[in-house]
């Protein structure tokens, strides 16, 4: 007779949320924001790859899949920014510096950093396609001698939706990185482009048959631009988008992130073109 | 092959013997007009004497001329209801002065013994095997009842118009992933089971039974019963080029003619005992100390399913049968290696409208001029 346990003995992680405690809150533009975290109990450093995702839990609210969008080398502290777009987001800005949220992760693949030395680099953004796609930036400029041209493209609604205004500033003035942003709707004092961020692909410094492309945006976005980047040279299998889908474990089971064959939390959320381009063209999968 | 014969009274013996290993007995048993699975406590509980009528959107009971143990085809319900549970609170929290706090210990797994699975349902769960296991990250849920549980498998002896186990491979024979096997024999003047072991625990739970072996006759008898029942399956599923047929259907016209029956009620995900998709609902007490993580099954015919900020990425009917259909038969290929259907036919049965898998296959076959049926 098997002998009988009165507890398990199989852990439920990584199904259980743990407590990081918010460090700062930062109001990035008019819905979105960033918190930066740390484990609420010990010193335990976070690490993860550039393009990877947590699973956000707001105490009694919910769970949400958000991308981590700080520097992967400094792992003191984690960084997500989030748009307020639903029930969790609007809980998660309600909270304030102390406050605790249930972090799991990091889950998913990541933006190909490592693959793409030697190559020049082109980051393209729409909106808070900005905030996975930062990890990579910084990974990137942390090794700036490993790679040629640097280009990042990014896109905004509006002058007053434009994401990590400071930063964008600083990346602007270094003569190593090229930086182009553009609005779809120019308002107040805004003296630069107007127009769709696939318009900047055309003119943008970089050598098309030795670039890794990284795309992150709306799916329509990420369609157009990939499209274009093609047609300037670039090879489908170096281009890459970061794909979203409906996620409630993050680790394969629930089903509900399915994109044809792929399950976006694992075999994603960072795809070559190459492999979902004929996904990408079909509606409602 | 080899085997013992068990006469029926000697079934009450199999029942006392796993209640003495701390086994909790799941069989068929009747309830609200359909045999499902529940809890057993003795082999009165079973369906003696009930069989089944099944059609696309038809299932009834009806009564034998014998006193079978096991002479329906399949209900609802198969083993997943309990593997791996429709409802389960995966965790609960308390609030903390450092946020929050998840105790680590929990209730131990059950262990079931499940009686009555049939080929079609043994190979549904070796399908979740590799779903929940493996994978990076093991279910711990299914992972503790699957290491717990004992299988005693019923080969079918009579099929119904809705089973296609014979053209996926998967039945109606039980071939391999159980503990023990039944086979109910019932002729003019006996009514006995042929009982055959199908791993090391079933051999040891044998050996303390002390049964005679069958006769070559008895043995022959229980296969020729087998063959019998292949033979009553007249419904085919072909699976030659299945994955690029509907890969390459996507946009084909007839999914919006499917969705013209269909009502995304999710019935077919439900019944469907490979089916593993859920959901979590994160709920709190009402003062809000303790908060707790219910996972439940979820079907991809509701329009939450799919939804991110700004709406469901699968709005139509017909999407969504697209993509229960393509998974079940294509996409399941690239991500577990094998097809996410054993051809038990559930989905047609329980489907309020009767919309039939083979039928609509058939339909993008024809029209892509690969019928293969004859």
């Amino acid at each position: 007779m098997e002998p009988l346990h009165s507890t398990s003995q199989v852990p439920m992680l990584p199904m259980q949320p743990e407590p990081y405690r918010i460090e700062r809150v930062h109001k990035d533009t008019g819905d979105t924001f960033t918190l930066e975290l740390k484990p609420a109990a010990g010193n335990a450093g976070f690490a993860f790859k550039p393009g990877q995702f947590n699973m956000l839990y707001v105490f009694g609210v919910g769970e949400i899949p958000i991308s981590i969008s700080g520097d992967p080398e400094d792992t003191a502290s984690l960084i997500h920014t989030t748009r307020e777009v639903g029930t969790v987001t609007r809980a998660m800005r309600a909270l304030k510096q102390a406050d605790v949220l249930g972090i799991r992760g990091p889950f998913g693949s990541s933006w190909p950093v490592l693959e793409a030395k030697d190559q020049d680099i082109v980051l393209v953004a729409g909106g808070i396609g900005l905030a996975p796609l930062r990890p990579a930036l910084y990974h990137v400029m942390n090794h700036r001698s490993d790679y040629g041209k640097v280009v990042l493209l990014y896109g905004a609604r509006t002058p007053e939706d434009i994401l990590y205004k400071k930063e964008l500033a600083q990346w602007r003035s270094k003569f190593d990185l090229d930086v182009f942003v553009t609005v779809d709707r120019a308002t107040g004092n805004w003296q630069g482009n107007v127009g769709f961020v696939t318009q900047l692909i055309k003119r943008a410094p970089f050598e098309a048959r030795n670039t890794t492309a990284m795309i992150c945006g709306p799916e329509v976005m990420m369609r157009f631009t990939a499209q274009e980047l093609i047609k300037r040279g670039v090879a489908k299998e170096q281009v890459f988008v970061s794909m979203e889908r409906n996620m409630k474990c993050g680790i394969g089971l629930c089903g509900h992130c399915q994109y044809g064959p792929h399950f976006i939390c694992k075999d994603g959320p960072v795809f070559s073109y190459a492999e979902i381009a004929w996904l990408l063209n079909l509606w409602e999968v | 092959m080899q085997g013992y014969r068990l006469e029926p009274s000697g079934l009450e013996q199999v029942f006392e013997k796993l209640k003495s290993q701390s086994y909790e007995i799941i069989g068929p048993k009747l309830k609200d007009d359909a045999i499902v699975y529940d809890r057993l406590t003795r082999v009165k509980d079973l369906p003696i004497g009930l069989t089944d009528e099944q059609g696309p959107g038809y299932y009834r009971l009806k009564k034998r001329n014998d006193d079978a143990y096991f002479g329906y085809v399949l209900g609802p319900q198969s083993v997943k209801h309990y593997l791996h549970p429709p409802v389960f609170s995966l965790w609960q929290a308390k609030r903390t002065e450092d946020g929050f706090a998840i105790p680590k210990e929990r209730e131990s797994a059950p262990r079931y013994a499940f009686i009555g699975v049939r080929a079609c349902e043994l190979n549904a769960i070796l399908i979740q095997d590799k779903v929940f296991l493996d994978s990076d990250y093991q279910d711990p849920v299914y992972l503790e009842r699957r290491k717990n549980a004992f299988i005693l498998a019923v080969n079918c002896t009579q099929a119904a118009p809705t089973c296609f186990c014979s053209s996926l491979g998967t039945g109606p024979k039980v071939e391999a992933g159980f503990d023990l096997l039944l086979t109910e024999l019932i002729n003019e003047t006996e009514h006995y089971f042929v009982l055959e072991t199908g791993s090391e625990k079933g051999q040891v739970f044998v050996k303390d039974v002390n049964l005679p072996a069958a006769s070559e006759a008895e043995l022959e008898a229980a296969q020729n019963r087998v063959k019998a029942t292949e033979e009553q399956i007249s419904k085919k599923l072909p699976t030659e080029g299945i994955k690029d047929l509907l890969y390459a259907s996507y946009e084909h016209p007839h999914w919006d003619e499917i969705a013209e029956r269909c009502l995304s009620c999710g019935n077919c995900t439900m019944v469907c005992p490979t089916c593993f998709c859920t959901t979590v609902d994160d709920v709190t007490s009402l003062t809000g100390d303790t908060a707790e993580r219910v996972r439940r099954w979820d079907s991809c015919f509701t329009s939450d399913f799919s939804y991110i900020h700004g709406g469901s990425v699968r709005p139509s009917s017909k999407s969504r049968y697209r993509q229960w259909m393509t998974h079940k038969l294509a996409s399941w290929q690239d991500q577990f290696g094998s097809l996410g259907c054993v051809g038990c036919g559930r989905c047609i049965s329980w489907c309020p409208v009767g919309i039939d898998i083979t039928a609509e296959l058939e339909v993008f076959r024809q029209e892509r001029g690969q019928s293969e049926s004859n």
